[in-house]
């Protein structure tokens, strides 16, 4: 399968008062037809401002990409201009993206019918009857009852399930090849998270999309996705199918990540184990590993370098110097699972 | 936001860097500063006696001898508005003192009180507010009849409402926080809780209120003057000159011209560094006032 | 006062709350002007008709108003008297003032409204500008303007544009007012200077207001939206930009009418134009007070109705304000 998006060594800095944030420093990966892919990482680990970038919606001052390639349909995405035709072209027809702030996303003052005709009459040049008939249908497809009425309200009216299942409809309006969702589920309750993501996971199979979640929630990501990629301080730490990551991680921020969480299906209840410390300064640059200061097997791993991805299995990269393997979800250190 | 520090003050260096890092604020507030310095120095800086009158060199055109010029009964035009500088200056001061000070009284009197005092003084308020300020002033000065008493009279009354609502809107902000939703705290005439909350809260709009009202009042002042029912001649206001220009248009222009720019500078500088005051202490005021 | 009250479910409810609580700020005023004449040091008759007067005359003015009643009653009389219709007679100018005021009032409002026009045309579309071009010169340069235009006094913008334009380049006519019935060119020619000095300030606060609502709305996150959606730059700002910012600036038109009015005041005395506000400062100046009472209620009742209509509006603006 060749990848509709790839991703090459992507670069976004933002120029602040106090310093150069490197909110993405370096990251590399790709989408494959028909997938979907979940990017996940900790507030603040530059998985939102890289999926941002793709869409040129990074506000120019004071952000700035400094590197990379992004490539879709033969182009490099990075090489056009943020409000030329072609870019437009591809926000929401070709590329689209669902928000996390499901309260503020939606323009208070128009219709939902508004919103959602404007894209189509837009992007697929359909005339003002026939886009009006589409938008129903597809607030019919993601579950808002009495479409043919609500289509005349406006957002505040709805709740935030039904406003997020407004922008799964818009983002998917348009027959996308890709759909990004940045944290679609964080604003809501979590009955409404299970509903929403079985309806992307619904409308993405049906129109045929890829689909990529960006989340710091581990649940989500081990249900839904193919693929994960583990994001930690601006670099892509881990990455393979989501079986592999979540039976078998290899990376200490994984393993830490997937301890931290809750599970239900233990056999013995233990206390949470949250992961110490502080994500680090995107501002001071790192000589080495980034994950260091938290990491349980810091002590054995002596190489003061930048670790590289290596591929420690078929389709699975680590950025570790040691090689570990956990097989268990028990977040504690253990000798045996360094290898060599 | 403001950054926390260990002294209250360490805020202010804070504060001064953010505004003056704006070059309109650094240029505001050197024309501020300007006009102080003139109307403080105006006795040692005026060439004449902005009051002797010499009618053999009436409606002089700008010379070597009157820099500006001279008026209709031969007083130097650039003496008149340097002393004029010092009026208007005073003028302002003491009527935003006087305004600010009682709308701020009655603001916290509404507020503390509630209930009826409450309603009477935000409805009086409201009313004093929903009137044209100059028809105001006009109607006050008929009343009155003029001059520097009219002027502190009625600007004040036009300014006044402004303090007495936000100060009013802060303490009732308080009175809504949570630690103080216990019965009977406010009530029970905790002034140290209102002075330690209140003050920090209401001291950024407030000086700015104050910074612009400065300006407002030297350009109420002026109107008054103008319309011939604020300060009177022979003393020279600003506006007052503009008034009497207004005959001499023709033959003098400079008459006229000198103190409304004069007007217009100092009221910009004001707004500026108003506008610099508020971005600085908090800019999710702007707008708002 | 005039902040967002939601409608409470129901239209009718609220115009009606608002109508009342305007009437009674109409009340307010109406008793602050009235006891105007009771502020006066001395004897209100005496000071009205000047001190040539005849002991008979100021009498027969005492008589006239009441003055010799208490004060309620002297109101309610007035007060009356006023519904109906009728201000009294103008001492200055010897006829009904209602009719003065008939005759003047309108020209205010015509120089005023198309001011407002004016000013909101220009003042918008100048703010939007500066919003789109932040911080180039373009921006600079419109906010340097807009700031000189509320330091500027208006009368002595009035001079400038007298000596200028009438009396040195005689293009303009530098006093009077015709309407536009009188001879559609002429009246324009006399009604430049008054209605762009008028309307000046206003201009800037719009411009300035205009900008830093478009600058905040453009922050928010559904412009941000739109903009994924691939919407052209012009339809995002006009469609979904300009609408969310222009609700702050709605609010502005009350402050708006109540500047147009205090402006008109100095603009009708620069040029000399037969209007409401010169008649207020003549009868500031010549203490008719039975003008100043009528012009201040009268005034009063426009700036509030324009209040209230603004206050009702919200609903129609901003969808949000509809429902409970």
């Amino acid at each position: 399968m060749k990848p509709i998006l790839e991703v090459k060594n992507l670069k976004v800095h933002f120029n602040t008062i106090n310093g150069v944030v490197r909110a993405v420093d370096g990251i590399s990966y790709y989408i494959n037809e028909q997938e979907i892919v979940g990017l996940v990482g900790e507030s603040g680990c530059g998985k939102s401002v890289s999926q941002l970038s793709i869409l040129q919606l990074i506000q120019v001052p004071p952000g700035e990409i400094v590197d990379g390639e992004i490539f879709f349909e033969g182009m490099d995405l990075l090489k056009l201009k943020p409000y030329s035709d072609e870019m437009r072209s591809i926000r929401g027809g070709k590329i689209s993206m669902i928000f996390q702030d499901v309260m503020t996303s939606l323009n208070p003052l128009l219709t939902i019918g508004q919103q959602l005709i404007e894209m189509l009459e837009l992007h697929l040049r359909l005339n003002r009857e026939k886009a009006k008939k589409r938008a129903i249908e597809l607030l019919e497809l993601v579950g808002i009852p009495d479409a043919k009425i609500r289509i005349d309200d406006y957002p505040h009216q709805f709740s935030g399930g039904m406003r997020q299942r407004v922008m799964i409809a818009m983002a998917l309006s348009c027959n996308p090849k890709l759909v990004i969702a940045d944290e679609p589920t964080t604003a809501v309750d979590v009955t409404t998270q299970a509903q929403l993501l079985e309806i992307m996971k619904d409308m993405v199979t049906r129109f045929k999309s890829s689909l990529v979640i960006v989340t710091h929630n581990l649940g989500i990501v081990a249900r839904y996705t193919h693929r994960i990629y583990v994001m930690y301080a601006g670099k892509i730490v881990e990455s393979g199918t989501s079986d592999e990551i979540f039976y078998l991680p290899r990376h200490p921020y994984t393993i830490a990540l997937l301890g931290s969480v809750p599970r239900l299906d233990e056999s013995h209840p233990r206390r949470l184990s949250p992961i110490w410390g502080l994500p680090p300064n995107l501002m001071d640059e790192i000589p080495g590993c980034a994950f260091r200061h938290r990491c349980l097997y810091a002590a054995q791993c002596e190489n003061k370098s930048l670790p590289e991805l290596k591929e420690v299995s078929p389709g699975h990269y680590v950025r570790c110097h040691l090689d570990i393997i956990k097989k268990d979800h028990e977040p504690f250190f253990r000798q045996q699972d360094i290898r060599s | 936001m403001l950054k926390k520090s260990k002294n209250r003050f360490g805020n202010l260096g804070y504060i001064f860097k953010v505004m003056f890092a704006r070059k309109v604020v650094i240029f505001g507030s050197i024309i501020i500063g300007v006009f102080f310095l003139i109307a403080v120095a105006a006795p040692w800086l005026a060439p004449y006696d902005p009051l002797e009158q010499n009618l053999r060199a009436t409606l002089q055109p700008p010379s070597r001898i009157h820099l500006l010029g001279t008026d209709e009964l031969g007083r130097d035009t650039l003496s008149r508005l340097i002393y004029g500088a010092r009026i208007s200056l005073l003028v302002a001061i003491v009527v935003v003192i006087i305004a600010g000070g009682s709308g701020t009284i009655m603001g916290l009197i509404a507020g503390y009180f509630g209930g009826l005092t409450n309603t009477i003084i935000m409805r009086i308020t409201d009313a004093l507010m929903a009137l044209p300020p100059i028809v105001l002033m006009l109607a006050i000065s008929a009343v009155i009849g003029g001059g520097l008493k009219s002027i502190l009279f009625s600007v004040g009354i036009v300014l006044a409402p402004t303090y007495c609502r936000l100060m009013c809107g802060q303490i009732l902000t308080l009175k809504q926080s949570d630690f103080i939703i216990a019965a009977n705290v406010l009530g029970a005439n905790d002034v140290r809780i209102i002075i330690r909350h209140l003050l920090p809260n209401a001291f950024p709009p407030l000086i700015v209120l104050l910074t612009i009202n400065l300006g407002t009042a030297i350009m109420f002042e002026a109107t008054l003057s103008f319309l011939g029912i604020g300060i009177k001649p022979p003393t020279p206001s600003w506006g007052s000159m503009v008034m009497e220009g207004y005959r001499f248009l023709v033959k003098n222009p400079l008459i006229s011209f000198a103190p409304g720019i004069a007007i217009s500078l100092l009221v910009l500088g004001f707004n500026l560094v108003g506008d610099g005051l508020r971005d600085a202490l908090d800019p999710r005021l702007r707008g708002t006032i | 006062m005039y902040n967002m009250n939601n409608y409470g479910g129901d239209l009718f409810t609220y115009i009606t709350r608002r109508l009342i609580h305007t009437i009674f700020v109409i009340f307010i005023i109406s008793f602050i002007s009235f006891s105007l004449l009771h502020f006066i040091p001395g004897d209100p008759a005496l000071t009205m008709l000047g001190p040539d007067a005849t002991n008979e005359q100021i009498e027969a003015l005492r008589k006239e108003l009441w003055l010799d009643r208490p004060l309620h009653v002297q109101y309610a009389h007035w007060l009356t008297k006023v519904i109906q219709g009728d201000f009294g007679k103008s001492i200055t100018y010897y006829e009904n003032v209602t009719s003065v005021i008939l005759r003047s009032l309108p020209i205010s409002l015509y120089l005023g409204i198309i001011a407002l026009g004016f000013s909101a045309i220009f003042g918008i579309s100048m703010g939007i500008i500066c919003a789109i071009r932040r911080a180039t010169f373009l921006d600079n340069l419109i906010s340097t303007f807009s700031n000189l235009g509320i330091a500027i006094p208006i009368f002595w913008l009035g001079l400038l544009g007298i000596y200028l334009f009438g009396y040195k380049l005689g293009w303009l006519p530098i006093q009077g007012f015709i309407w536009p019935s009188e001879g559609f060119g002429q009246s324009f020619l006399y009604s430049i200077m008054p209605i762009v000095c008028l309307g000046l300030p206003s201009l800037a606060i719009l411009a300035r207001q205009t900008r830093s609502s478009m600058l905040e709305v453009i922050q928010q996150d559904y412009i941000r939206t739109a903009k994924a959606k691939g919407l052209r730059e012009h339809t995002i700002i006009l469609r979904h930009a300009l609408k969310n910012a222009l609700i702050p600036i709605v609010t502005l038109i009350g402050v708006l009418a109540r500047i147009l009015i205090g402006g008109s005041v100095l603009v009708e005395t620069v040029f000399n134009i037969p209007g409401l506000g010169k008649l207020l400062v003549n009868a500031a100046i010549n203490k008719d007070f039975i003008i100043v009472q009528a012009g201040v209620l009268i005034i009063s009742a426009i700036t509030c109705f324009v209040n209230l209509v603004v206050d009702i509006s919200y609903g129609w603006i901003d969808p949000r304000t509809r429902y409970e």
